[in-house]
């Protein structure tokens, strides 16, 4: 046989094992990490594609049956089986073959309702495992990890110790952990399988999931979306460890690894692939929430600035003078200017950390006068209040940050 | 202000735009190799037709012909000449899956291999798929319903050439500059213009935009001949299940593929004019794109298989001689499909975070749908019930697709349960699941239905045993290339992968790969098959017209019908019109035949196809005189075209007489 592997586990579990028995004779066996997980949270989705598939194969399994017999059966060699040309309605049969898949899916649907509300990767942990609730205090603090799809590799933040690791992910063994996921570029899915299913890294947006891991061990990760050349190497380790190795492996980045700042996070950012481990020491702080708003780069206006100042009703026109041409971004790395070819240069909007700025972007052209709306207490204070005459001058009263 | 880098653009020059020597993929060994094939063998075609002097009846028969049975058949040509391109792509993505290991880069470097994969989705569900089920849908629909033509022929003829238009562009980027590499939907951010400046992506848009005008007309053409256009007596609930099915296709056409339309025209805006529709900054949202595509993305699975399941509801009552067990409620659940595909369209994307009450309900929505399509499976097998089966072709394609779809079914109601997905979502396990429905319902359904209605279309029954040969290397290579995906899958195998970094899973790529070459050897016997049969026709012919004992209209009239379909328009007393008249001792009737009001054939089709061509070709390279050009040229020989009143012929009746009275003989012959 064809197996490239040797050991047999079988699950506990009656209706599970029942009906999944001979896929995990197959799979249980070949490191099949979907059906044999290590955290809590993957183990109750492997429970879950089992049951459902077990429910599945109640009316599956007579269907193929029953093909087959009537195929058989009906041949038209065999002349003794009944023959009824004009038979084509019974109202009995009809109410069974639509009542059967509806009560399967009545009862897959309900399943589904409450799974997905309890397995939602935004919900925070109930327990630990099966049979091991969560205390009060581990509930309250999880481990937070920061996680950012780059090109072509993975960034966590440790924000609880101040590290950060490239493409190397731990985890104390049954302590959870909350991830806060983005991604610096296009879209990528993070994923562990032997932790916790998957879920998007996208850029300028953040997704979350929780999740707990029950053994010590290594286990791989990696991206399930694909996002360009470099995708089949974006791939990382997750180690499960005691609260020893852990602290360990804390301490380690904490003495060998280097300082992460804008400057390095930018480098970093750059294309590349199948990159070793790295680690930093040092982190700046907010780099993170830079990343996820996509404002690392000097100068540039982060996203929940700015829809913080659409969402007051926009800067107006004068918004249009806050745009820049784009000297460096991402697009450059995959060769292009990011321009497109009818259209005006790449740009990006300019922060308003200061009046300096707001001022700056007015004088841009100050030869007309600009109405601007209300843009209420938000960064980018200092432009002038409603009613009044926006004139350069006005802008140099004090922020009302 | 901070001034760009110059050095970043591409130069556009004003004559031949972003084109230059170097577009052409020189540099790639396999490609020049592939081109070298294909134009050798483009020029050994070109030169036998030249040869025996057929351009000219090519020409006024074929291509400029509205005849809707003319234009099912070329559709269904230009769908296996695609399929051949398809499963190249397909082989060779098997192929680098199967050696990429322990360090090895395999054959392909990343730039070819994710073009392969993307080509392959694009060109299996637009070029294949599209044109066999859209050319089934145009051969057998008029005839079921008794109709001489569709609705609007010209429409039809122009159908199918911006259809061969968008496949020609898309088979140009295999050999001018470069295809997409974002995968078949082109989610941004990747697909924009930042991160995918070259021409693949609008080689992408042009192609389907060009094909989507051929696909959306021929929805309203055919959805028009079903309503308008059906014999007297033929009421709604009388009209067979395949013309029924194909009404359904063709509503979810039309409602949806002008969302596609809006949804590449937003990206095409993106990429041109600078709009951020779809991009990250400036309150752009790559997620719109995502809902929006898969709102087409998920009615285009139904617009898939439905039509098929019309076939094997033919097919499965005409080989077992009954009448189809629970007509209406398979009408009821083709009618509940059709709405319901569209309110599921967000299982694409559990993952991408929305909340548990949105993916619950599209979850819960995805598994309704799985009642009517699980009444279906039972009406058929109770059509089986009691029945005569004769186990030609059809029938085994039929009972192939039933054992084979209901695992694919059972693993796409697990992929709707939310926490399931979140484990399998992009897996090889979902990649199985699609194919399993795909290759076993609609492939499956195709290559019943073509073996049903060949005899119909050609005049002669296709070869059985090359037939069954490849029935079985279909099926069992079907089994053997995706079952080990289902594993790998469950083993934590994401899809689009190019190398493998864990040894374990070598063995299962291996035996995918010996199953794609099983399905290879099936293609081949398929071609063999068509050979043969064409070969040994006299032994095959039909005479009958109704090789099957048939049920439905396409029945009464003479294999192939003549150009007019039916001398005189049937008039229907019940469901399986043919089968009524059959028992009833329907006589045909031997005089009094008149002139029938025909059609006239027309090269503006294929006029406006090829200016769509150039047009599309000129966007992708940004040459805008040229696209200028061919623009008015398209919007010229439209209104021009109005001005044609030439659009019409009588066939005299002593032609029909003539044709009528061949027929008689030959059922003469028949019946001794």
């Amino acid at each position: 046989m064809l197996m490239p592997c040797s050991h047999l586990r079988p699950r506990p579990g009656a209706l599970r094992s029942l009906v999944a028995l001979p896929v995990l004779m197959l799979l249980g066996a070949c490191n099949a990490v979907v059906l044999d997980p290590a955290g809590d949270v993957a183990a109750q989705q492997r429970d879950l594609v089992l049951i459902s598939t077990g429910l599945m194969l109640l009316i599956i399994v007579p269907v193929m049956a029953l093909t087959v017999l009537f195929a058989w059966r009906y041949r038209a060699a065999n002349k003794a089986a009944r023959y009824e040309p004009d038979w084509d309605h019974s109202t009995q049969l009809e109410l069974i073959i639509w009542a059967a898949p509806l009560l399967i899916i009545i009862c897959l649907g309900a399943l589904t309702w409450v799974s997905t509300h309890l397995l939602d990767p935004y919900r925070p942990l109930g327990r630990v495992s099966a049979g091991q609730a969560l205390s009060k205090q581990a509930q309250a603090q999880p481990l937070e990890v920061q996680v950012v799809a780059l090109d072509w590799k993975w960034l966590f933040f440790y924000p609880e110790y101040g590290i950060a690791t490239v493409n190397e992910l731990a985890a104390p063994v049954d302590r959870p952990i909350r991830f806060r996921i983005t991604s610096s570029s296009v879209m990528n899915s993070f994923y562990i399988p032997a932790l916790a299913g998957q879920i998007y890294a996208m850029p300028g947006m953040e997704t979350k999931l929780h999740a707990v891991i029950n053994k010590p061990g290594n286990y791989v990760g990696f991206s399930a979306n694909y996002s360009g050349a470099g995708f089949s190497g974006m791939r990382f380790r997750f180690h499960g460890l005691s609260d020893a190795d852990f602290g360990a492996w804390v301490q380690n980045a904490r003495t060998k690894g280097g300082a992460l700042d804008r400057a390095a996070y930018l480098k970093l950012e750059r294309p590349s692939e199948n990159v070793p481990v790295q680690r930093f020491a040092r982190v700046e702080p907010g780099l993170y929430d830079a990343a996820l708003n996509m404002c690392v780069e000097p100068g540039k206006m982060c996203m929940h600035d700015m829809m913080q100042i659409d969402a007051k009703g926009g800067l107006g026109m004068a918004a249009v003078h806050n745009v820049r041409a784009l000297s460096y971004d991402k697009y450059a790395r995959r060769g292009s200017s990011g321009a497109a070819v009818l259209g005006s240069n790449a740009a990006y909007v300019g922060a308003l950390c200061s009046p300096g700025d707001a001022k700056a972007m007015l004088a841009l052209r100050h030869d007309r006068p600009v109405p601007l709306p209300d843009p209420g207490g938000l960064i980018g204070a200092g432009l002038p209040q409603p009613g009044r005459t926006p004139s350069i001058a006005s802008l140099d009263a004090p922020a009302i940050l | 202000m901070d001034t760009p880098n110059a050095a970043d653009f591409v130069p556009v020059s004003p004559i031949f735009g972003r084109f230059t020597l170097e577009s052409l993929p020189l540099h790639e060994p396999i490609v020049v190799a592939t081109f070298a094939v294909v134009a050798l063998g483009g020029a050994a075609l070109v030169g036998a037709l030249t040869y025996y002097r057929v351009w000219g009846y090519l020409w006024k028969e074929w291509f400029t012909s509205v005849d809707h049975k003319k234009i099912g058949i070329m559709y269904m040509i230009l769908g296996i000449i695609m399929l051949l391109r398809g499963f190249a792509d397909a082989i060779m993505m098997r192929l680098q899956q199967a050696i990429a290991f322990n360090g090895s880069e395999g054959y392909l470097n990343a730039h070819h291999y994710d073009q392969v994969f993307t080509a392959h989705g694009v060109i299996m569900i637009f070029f294949v798929a599209m044109p066999l089920v859209t050319g089934l849908m145009n051969y057998v629909v008029p005839l079921q319903i008794g109709a001489r033509d569709v609705s609007f022929p010209f429409l039809n003829n122009f159908s199918f050439w911006m259809t061969t238009a968008g496949a020609v562009i898309i088979m140009m980027s295999l050999f001018v500059g470069e295809f997409a590499t974002t995968g078949w939907l082109a989610y941004p951010p990747l697909s924009g213009i930042g991160y995918s400046p070259g021409v693949g992506v609008d080689y992408y848009i042009w192609g389907l935009q060009v094909a989507g005008v051929g696909t959306t007309l021929s929805g309203i053409n055919l959805i028009a001949t079903i309503v308008k256009m059906r014999a007297p007596g033929m009421g709604m609930m009388k009209m067979p299940v395949f013309t029924w099915t194909s009404l359904c296709t063709n509503i979810l056409i039309v409602a949806s593929f002008p969302v596609l339309t809006a949804v590449l025209a937003l990206l095409t805006l993106d990429r041109y004019v600078g709009t951020n529709f779809f991009t990250n900054d400036f309150g752009g949202n790559p997620m719109m794109y995502v809902n929006l595509i898969w709102i087409w993305g998920h009615p285009e699975v139904y617009i898939l298989i439905l039509p098929l399941f019309g076939v094997f509801s033919e097919v499965t009552s005409t080989f077992s001689g009954k009448r189809l067990f629970g007509y209406t409620s398979m009408v009821y659940a083709t009618v509940v499909i059709t709405i319901l595909a569209y309110v599921v369209w967000l299982h694409h994307f559990f993952t991408m975070g929305s909340g548990a009450s949105v993916n619950s309900f599209f979850g819960i929505t995805t598994m309704v749908i799985s009642i009517p399509t699980g009444a279906k499976i039972f009406n058929w097998l109770f059509t089986m019930y009691r029945g005569r089966i004769r186990f030609e072709l059809p029938m085994m394609w039929t009972v192939a697709f039933m054992l084979t779809f209901v695992v694919g079914g059972m693993t796409g109601v697990l992929l709707a349960v939310p926490p399931a997905d979140f484990v399998l979502h992009n897996s090889l396990f979902l990649v199985a699941h699609f194919h399993n429905v795909i290759i076993g319902g609609v492939l499956f359904g195709l290559f019943a239905g073509i073996n049903y209605w060949a005899p119909k279309a050609i005049g002669f029954r296709l070869d059985p045993v090359w037939g069954k040969r490849s029935f079985w290397l279909w099926v069992v290579g079907f089994w053997v290339a995706f079952m080990p995906l289902y594993v790998l899958g469950l083993m934590g195998v994401t899809r689009r992968m190019r190398v493998f970094d864990d040894p374990s899973y070598q063995i299962w790529f291996q035996v995918a790969a010996l199953g794609a070459f099983m399905i290879a050897g099936g293609i081949a016997c398929m071609l063999i098959q068509f050979y043969v049969s064409f070969r040994n026709r006299h032994a095959l012919r039909d005479g009958s017209g109704d090789p099957w004992e048939g049920r439905t209209l396409e029945w009464s009239t003479s294999s192939p019908p003549p150009d007019y379909n039916f001398a005189f328009t049937p008039v229907v007393h019940d469901n399986d019109a043919w089968s009524d008249m059959k028992a009833r001792g329907y006589d045909r009737p031997l005089d009094g035949y008149r002139p029938i009001h025909m059609p006239s054939n027309t090269g503006t089709g294929v006029i406006l196809s090829g200016l769509s061509i150039v047009f599309g070709a000129a966007m992708v390279w940004y040459v805008w005189w040229l696209a200028g050009l061919s623009f008015a040229g398209i919007l010229l020989v439209a209104i021009g075209h109005t001005f044609n009143y030439k659009r019409d012929f009588h066939i005299p009746a002593k032609t029909v007489a003539d044709t009528e009275a061949a027929r008689t003989r030959l059922l003469m012959a028949e019946a001794r």
